[in-house]
């Protein structure tokens, strides 16, 4: 990782991470709190930057590199900015099973994008899951947005073209 | 007369929430004090959003299954207006076979409570296996009541649960903690997320037993990110629980103290290992340590740790109030009491499916899940997800308990059961799994880290055609080493899809090494799409093909351009003439 000043939280320097110090309040100081805190950073920034993990290894006396290993070990954390509607696409044994994979062509002819990738314009990001645990609906996806998330199931080729469609157009409406 | 919405995770995703809204809105206009209330998770997946319509009497009038937010306006109009049950939107009778062929303990409230309220708990006699336990027992009493009902883990292990909660309670230190690991990520598997959903108070009070059991006074509930709802819901039961004083200091009148905190997991398959779930509640990757010292000696923070399942957890309140030799009575002699399975896959009526130890795969594939979808063969049943096998359709008659299950090279596990269908590639399957575990390998065991790797770029060659002789030597030869040369269950138990899959099925790894088949027509790279003669020239598929690897003129019979094809089988699809043909 390389050296960086600037700041990712939007305060545009003034005051970098204002909105995380609250969470260091609570959190840095009471042991084994570096995955909830990591959790509330990816909350509220949508992603972990460079700069917020060497913010919270200052804030928590621990080493930068600590907190990137433990950063990147679970798949919840994502070290790049994701898209307004990440879609949660389920690999799971039942979704598999049922043409998961269809599915994710189908994403992938719509949208352009791969799993880890996210549209130009900042729309949309797909991450393969492991499972939703919505099995019995498989083919499953969840879309979530900053206000919630929503999950679809019985997804098909089709389907899921028409509710990213939907997505679009209503985001479009709103603009 | 009161309405009742089943809203677990399965339930929304097919639109319940709307349904729900619809419901008391068009009430509301039309001025109606009819209550639309929320349930969890009835467990009969493929009917929702299913909606219960209640009499005054509190006797059920109506169930309504696949109730879209369409139909609400008619439903309003013609049964909660006009008292007419909507005979055509019914259950049928061959669904509620579904739920009646079933013995609840687990899910004794699921879909029946409203689980955002203490009280519907309560009024189903929530509470009073720990009262009884706290007022009436000594914490002995409680583990040697667990020990009667014969109680064995139910997240994968199937080890003794008071065995583990009397080891806790035989070591002496001034904090104990209870955790309890719902972090279910065998992919496949939804039981415990419906739990939490349905019925979040029955855990609650299963650990805050377990706590006075080991002499611990806080809990800790380890629970996956990904399930935004149980968090939420067992949010609300920590908090209605605290108000009524079943957590917090002195409960029931007595001198012990429990409290229960949450912490979410951030998504690695491998801290459904105990020592890797501690690892992981201090904050630190999630990586396995060796036992011993097992964490009921030294386990989070260094201190003695019981870790149950969520399943597990349920089970106990039942136990305490009907007592052990009941929940003994049920089942086999030595895998006592129920299991929950979730049903998924291939099959018709997915779901959650509650049944006695001991019962045979085929009545629960086919008596209760109504066999296979769409009139094909059963082929095989996945169980025990990633650490699991595939056992295959002439083993269906075995019984489903902790003993029979190891014998097929499967394991019960924490009751994923996947169905397949003669469309699924094993080699595929067995590839499926690999590439998961060599995901969540945490890379702490040479042979975990890199042999998962070495098998799955193996099982990669053979599903794309490129298998050679020897391969299926080799990964019987890795399979054994990561086996032993691994620490923790996820790199013991990685190779068992690939073993039962060469067990039951090597002639389809044959097949796709030296013939370059895949019989199940699953595997693309090794499929060929064909035209037949009973192509009518209608010209769809030339449209649908991606590639434009279909050429003809219309009414004339098409080709494909094999070369070109890139087999993703939107012709195959589209063709209306059935003329497009697999090999």
């Amino acid at each position: 990782m390389s050296q960086s000043n600037t700041c990712c939280c939007g305060c545009g320097g003034q005051e970098p991470f204002a909105a995380l110090a609250p969470v260091l309040e609570e959190y840095g100081g009471v042991p084994g709190s570096l995955i909830t805190i990591l959790q509330k950073a990816q909350d509220l920034y949508g992603y972990l930057s460079e700069e917020v993990i060497r913010h919270i290894a200052q804030a928590t006396g621990t080493q930068p590199a600590k907190v990137y290993g433990v950063a990147t070990f679970y798949t919840q954390f994502r070290l790049k900015p994701v898209g307004k509607h990440l879609i949660l696409l389920c690999k799971g044994t039942a979704c598999h099973v049922n043409g998961a994979d269809a599915v994710e062509e189908a994403i992938t002819e719509e949208l352009g994008i791969r799993d880890g990738e996210t549209t130009g314009d900042g729309q949309f990001t797909l991450n393969n899951v492991a499972c939703l645990g919505c099995c019995s609906l498989a083919p499953v996806m969840m879309v979530r947005t900053g206000d919630g998330e929503e999950t679809y199931g019985n997804l098909t080729r089709d389907r899921v073209k028409a509710i990213l469609r939907d997505i679009q157009a209503e985001e479009g409406a709103k603009a | 007369m009161r309405v009742v919405v089943g809203q677990g995770s399965c339930g929304v995703a097919t639109g319940a929430r709307k349904t729900a809204g619809a419901l008391a809105q068009l009430l509301q206009e039309k001025g109606l004090a009819v209550p639309v209330e929320l349930t969890g998770c009835v467990g009969a997946c493929y009917l929702e959003p299913i909606v219960d319509v209640y009499g005054d009497d509190g006797a059920l009038q109506a169930r309504y299954v696949k109730v879209q937010p369409d139909k609400a306006a008619e439903l309003v109009e013609r049964h909660l207006m006009g008292g007419t049950v909507v005979e055509e939107w019914t259950i049928a009778p061959e669904d509620a076979r579904f739920l009646e062929g079933q013995t609840r303990i687990v899910l004794r409230s699921c879909g029946v409570i409203d689980p955002e309220r203490v009280e519907d708990y309560i009024a189903a006699g929530g509470y009073e296996a720990a009262r009884k336990a706290l007022t009436s027992m000594t914490p002995e009493q409680v583990i040697e009541e667990i020990k009667i009902s014969g109680l064995r883990g139910r997240g994968g292990a199937g080890f003794p649960t008071w065995f583990k909660w009397n080891a806790a309670r035989q070591s002496p230190a001034e904090q104990k903690y209870i955790v309890c690991n719902a972090d279910e990520g065998d992919p496949g598997a939804f039981m415990d997320r419906s739990v939490l959903e349905g019925d979040p108070h029955s855990v609650l009070e299963g650990m805050l037993i377990g706590g006075y059991a080991i002499g611990a006074s806080q809990g800790v509930i380890y629970v996956r990110a990904e399930y935004p709802l149980a968090i939420k819901r067992l949010e609300i039961a920590m908090k209605q629980a605290r108000e009524r004083g079943f957590l917090g200091k002195a409960l029931f009148g007595t001198g012990f103290s429990f409290d229960i905190r949450i912490k979410a997991g951030a998504g690695a398959f491998v801290c459904g290992e105990e020592t890797a779930l501690i690892a992981s509640l201090e904050g630190e990757r999630g990586m396995p340590r060796l036992k011993p010292p097992f964490p009921a000696a030294k386990g989070f923070w260094q201190m003695p740790t019981n870790i149950n399942n969520v399943e597990t957890f349920a089970n106990v309140p039942w136990i305490l109030r009907q007592g052990g030799a009941a929940f003994a009575a049920i089942g086999t002699e030595k895998s006592t009491g129920t299991k929950v399975f979730a049903l998924a896959g291939k099959i018709q009526k997915g779901g959650l499916v509650e049944v006695p130890m001991g019962l045979p795969i085929r009545d629960i594939i086919f008596n209760i899940g109504g066999g296979i979808k769409n009139g094909k063969q059963f082929k095989a049943v996945q169980m025990g997800g990633p650490s699991g096998g595939c056992i295959p359709a002439e083993l269906a008659d075995t019984t489903v308990d902790y003993e029979s299950i190891p014998k097929t090279g499967a394991i019960v596990g924490s009751g994923g059961m996947i169905v397949m269908d003669e469309d699924t590639c094993m080699v595929d399957m067995a590839r499926f799994f690999l590439e998961f575990t060599r995901k969540e390998s945490c890379g702490k065991c040479n042979y975990c880290r890199v042999g998962t790797k070495r098998m799955l770029e193996i099982l990669e060659r053979i599903t794309q055609g490129e298998g050679k002789d020897g391969d299926i030597e080799l990964l019987e030869e890795l399979a054994e080493k990561i086996k032993d040369g691994s620490l923790c269950g996820l790199g013991q138990t990685a190779p068992n899809p690939v073993l039962t899959t060469l067990r039951y099925f090597r002639k389809e790894y044959e097949d796709h090494i030296y013939r370059k088949k895949c019989t199940a027509h699953a595997c693309k790279a090794l499929v060929r799409y064909e035209i037949t003669d009973a192509c009518r020239g209608c010209t769809l598929c030339a449209k649908q093909c991606p590639v434009g690897a279909i050429t003809g003129g219309v009414k004339e019979r098409h080709s494909i351009d094999q070369d070109k094809c890139i087999k993703c089988g939107k012709c195959m699809d589209s063709c209306k003439f059935a003329a497009i043909w697999k090999d």
